[in-house]
């Protein structure tokens, strides 16, 4: 069974001081979420590798759905494509946090690759959203308080829905 | 009926020995609220859930985690047969509480995530996966009785 989230939009609770203006509609971070997630995804540069590959075998043990679109890769643990794939989303992740606010232009290129030629169910990218954030939660402990939880959850939710925006 | 490995069982039973359940309880269900502010709307006689902080410190909130958290290890200690050991919880839930059995899936998220932020690595990929197959079933069970 799979962990599906309703993808609803969520009213915020937050001040609204500035909010990233994207056209679809996520227009939900603060000036200090955006810093926040900013600042966490910084420091996930340099292990990228690690981290991205964590990611994505939580992702392919916990809902083994998954593996079936990557039948072209290595996909054991420590394999080097689970590294350099897994290296590749967490960049694109860090990159496209460095100015939230451009997400749209930002992640176009992305935005036809996964419409065009990889036509990944979107409901996956929930899972994959919530393995980025046990792994998150793993190797911050109690630094990833609620607060940074729920900034990065509505970041990587805005990533996903970005990203499935072009599929139709 | 649920078929658990050795593995399984061993990872969930692992996992639920390390919680403090008076500090775990607390923080994913305050987690939740904070993190999918709409289960807020279940909460109305619990006093200031006005922000984050108030959320964190709000004693009533701290009491009723740790109540849910005893209650998900009822399923561990019947793990062969949760789905009749929560069809009364699953009745309340449904027709008293009224909760929307899509937000078993947000805290049962939560709580993994509160579970990853204290075991660290140690939060293998397998344990997760064990944890959430476990989940699943409760969330289920949870859901059953819902017409």
């Amino acid at each position: 069974m799979q962990a599906n989230h309703t993808c609803a939009v969520r009213p915020s609770r937050h001040s609204t001081s500035t909010h990233s203006t994207s056209a679809t509609g996520y227009n939900m971070l603060t000036d200090h979420e955006k810093e926040l997630i900013a600042k966490i995804w910084d420091k996930m540069i340099p292990v990228a590798s690690d981290i991205g590959a964590e990611c994505l075998l939580r992702m392919m043990t916990t809902f083994p759905g998954t593996k079936t679109y990557f039948a072209h890769l290595d996909i054991r643990p420590r394999s080097p494509h689970l590294r350099s794939h897994g290296k590749k989303i967490v960049l694109a992740i860090a990159e496209c946090s460095k100015d939230i606010s451009s997400m749209m232009v930002t992640l176009a290129p992305l935005q036809t690759l996964h419409a065009y030629k990889l036509r990944i169910d979107p409901c996956n990218f929930k899972l994959l959203c919530h393995c980025i954030l046990v792994t998150l939660a793993a190797h911050m402990g109690d630094e990833f308080d609620p607060v940074a939880h729920a900034a990065m959850d509505k970041y990587l939710s805005a990533f996903a829905a970005v990203l499935a925006e072009k599929y139709r | 009926m649920v078929v658990w490995t050795d593995e399984e069982r061993a990872a969930i039973s692992d996992i639920f020995s390390k919680l403090d359940y008076d500090d775990v309880g607390p923080k994913c269900l305050s987690r939740c609220l904070i993190v999918y502010p709409w289960t807020q709307r279940y909460f109305g006689a619990f006093g200031n859930l006005y922000n984050a902080e108030a959320i964190m410190n709000n004693p009533l909130i701290a009491k009723h985690g740790t109540t849910v958290l005893r209650g998900l290890e009822r399923a561990l200690k019947n793990m062969d047969d949760i789905k009749n050991t929560y069809a009364e919880l699953s009745i309340l839930h449904s027709e008293k509480l009224r909760v929307d059995p899509d937000n078993f899936k947000l805290l049962s998220d939560c709580l993994t995530i509160v579970i990853a932020a204290k075991m660290g690595t140690a939060f293998t990929p397998e344990y997760q996966a064990s944890f959430q197959k476990f989940l699943s079933v409760v969330v289920s069970a949870l859901g059953r009785q819902y017409h």
